[in-house]
């Protein structure tokens, strides 16, 4: 199979992601919408990989998994703080600093 | 199957990042072992410690520059050492007013006006976290100039980050602010991450490999597809760009800078400045340095855009931390000249600027810690009217920075601007010279209008005192001060050691 349909699909799930974080309201969805296009990133290492016949891309996507977790765990920290002090986690309410 | 070799890691060379990181993990086992009582003064001598020790190492591999650790995944050359040098002398005076524990919450974890907040500010407890926290992102920091392939650089780029959205939440006061800061800091900073990653995906497709070297010889041999490239660039760029707050993405800067507590301020719009531009030097100027004609025009107006923007918004701004932030997008436009001079000079010019501008940053917010009312600090301009009557020791140090920020003669902030303008001029790119003059004098406008409100308006009486600075925080104000006039005084010692180390391993 032609491993140009590989990077289509990451760059429509890059795309789908970006739209994802701009168009949501609910953090944790945006924050879901990162991830997506981290993994599209991924997809693409992977596939690049694949044509250029060496093994680097696929070990970046190792280290890009790893690096997502932490982003995991430091982002629901700060959700669900912001979250327990306004029992809301709309990025929308979160605009005290526009004033 | 190929035999496993080895891979040989030069430790003296990663020592000081090494040293940092072993510091930020004992800190995180004196969170968990050590009594509270010992825990704020065993965390800031460790820190400290730790700061200074690698301090010295990067001092002592100072000649050895040149060499790549780690297989090539990092250079230490005379940019990156210097860059070092820099973060950690930032870093220093940073921590030591981070060392103020009045700016941090006692207890994170605690709701916003609860009763268990207010307990644990009666009992005295301190957020210890925040020296670890900081460690992790000064080794990040220390990383990231220095990468040479897009892993370590991505990895890099998120262990300076990481640590820095969980500070910008740990206010004391107006918390809600504080929090939201952090959480906008952290999901632009990962939207923005995934820009990177991406980028970083189609440079690799580009070239087949991850290291700056491969992909440099890529761009000289010219047999891969420009579009890999181009989109490669591109993202690339928006991630970095992010991090050093340039115009189209610099959404985020000034309300973390005004939301996260004013130590954190410091450290953080100062050493990342320094830590992104070194990694955007060492990109622009070995891996896509050919590829110039591609990426330049478009830096060429974002620089532009950068400059004139940070400087008119903050024309209009009516406090103080928002002033300093839209200060710091127009200094990343000027920076950016410095990227887009594309020479020896640019180079030694731009590493000058970051070290100056740090240093003058760190001050600036330093004074800003130090006015306060009842209720926590006061970054109402209009409430700073008088201050130069009321302290006038504050007053004229915050008037020195500010001098400096504007590039007045005497200050670091002068020679920086001047050796980055001339070396934009010797590169050929007359106009981006002008536009910097014109917007250095607009965005002089408004230091100075600070310094006349704060001198020639009568005092408000509204409780607005300036507090005595604890002795660290008097410590770091005051070398800032004193760093920000030598480097402009007599800057030849400094700028003679920048042009004689700096070099940027191809």
């Amino acid at each position: 199979m032609n491993a140009a349909n590989y990077l289509y699909v990451s760059a429509l799930l890059f795309t789908i992601g970006a739209i994802g974080v701009v168009v949501r309201r609910n953090a944790i969805v945006v924050f879901m919408c990162v991830e997506l296009m981290l993994n599209a990133a991924n997809l693409s290492f992977v596939t690049f990989a694949r044509i250029n016949g060496n093994l680097e891309g696929q070990v970046v996507a190792f280290f890009t998994m790893v690096v997502a977790a932490c982003e995991v765990v430091v982002g629901l920290a700060i959700i669900v703080t912001i979250y327990r002090s306004r029992r809301s986690a709309s990025v929308d309410d979160a605009s005290l600093l526009k004033r | 199957m190929s035999a496993f070799t080895t891979p040989i890691l030069n430790y003296s060379l990663l020592l000081p990042i090494l040293i940092v990181l072993g510091g930020a993990l004992i800190g995180v086992m004196l969170e968990a072992f050590a009594s509270r009582k010992i825990r704020p003064i065993a965390q800031l001598s460790i820190t400290f410690g730790t700061l200074i020790l690698a301090l010295v190492q990067v001092w002592r591999i100072r000649h050895q520059s040149s060499l790549t650790a780690a297989m090539g995944s990092v250079a230490i050359d005379g940019a990156s050492i210097l860059a070092q040098g820099s973060v950690l002398l930032i870093a220093i005076l940073g921590v030591a007013l981070i060392a103020d524990q009045e700016h941090f919450t006692a207890l994170a974890a605690s709701l916003p006006g609860s009763s268990e907040e207010r307990e644990s500010i009666q009992s005295g407890e301190q957020l210890t976290e925040i020296y670890p926290l900081t460690l992790f992102a000064v080794a990040g920091m220390l990383l990231f100039p220095a990468s040479n392939d897009l892993i370590t650089l991505f990895v890099a780029l998120e262990m300076l980050s990481l640590p820095l959205y969980l500070m910008a939440g740990l206010s004391r006061r107006r918390r809600l602010l504080s929090q939201e800061s952090a959480l906008k800091y952290f999901l632009l900073g990962a939207f923005s991450s995934a820009f990177f990653l991406f980028g970083a995906a189609y440079l690799y497709g580009y070239s087949g490999s991850v290291s700056f070297a491969g992909i440099r010889e890529a761009v000289i041999g010219g047999s891969g597809n420009d579009v890999f490239l181009l989109m490669g660039i591109a993202f690339l760029s928006i991630g970095l760009l992010f991090k050093v707050g340039a115009v189209p993405f610099h959404a985020w800067t000034p309300d973390v800078y005004q939301g996260a507590p004013t130590p954190v301020t410091a450290f953080m719009a100062a050493a990342t400045k320094v830590a992104a531009f070194g990694a955007m030097l060492r990109i622009f100027y070995t891996a896509l340095a050919n590829a110039y004609w591609d990426w330049r025009p478009v830096m060429t107006t974002i620089a532009i855009i950068t400059m004139l923007f940070g400087s008119f918004v903050a024309i209009a701004q009516r406090d103080v931390k928002r002033m300093l932030a839209y200060s710091s997008i127009a200094h990343a436009g000027f920076l950016l000249i410095g990227v887009i001079a594309l020479n020896k000079a640019g180079l030694d010019a731009s590493i000058f600027y970051l070290l100056a501008y740090g240093v003058t940053t760190i001050g600036a917010f330093g004074v800003v810690t130090l006015v306060r009312d009842s209720t926590g600090e006061v970054t109402d301009l209009k409430r700073w009217a008088g201050l130069g009557k009321r302290s006038p020791f504050a007053a004229t140090l915050f008037a020195a920075f500010l001098l400096a920020f504007a590039g007045i003669p005497m200050t670091s902030g002068f020679i920086g601007k001047f050796s980055i303008f001339s070396a934009a001029y010797e590169s050929g790119n007359h106009a981006i010279v002008i536009v910097g003059v014109l917007s250095s004098a607009i965005a002089a406008y408004f230091y100075i209008r600070v310094i006349v409100v704060m001198f020639f308006n009568d005092p408000v009486e509204d409780g607005t005192t300036v507090v005595i600075p604890s002795i660290l925080t008097r410590f770091a104000v005051t070398t800032a001060f004193a760093v920000t006039i030598f480097l402009g005084v007599f800057p030849a010692p400094v700028l003679n050691f920048i042009t004689s180390t700096a070099l940027l391993l191809r």
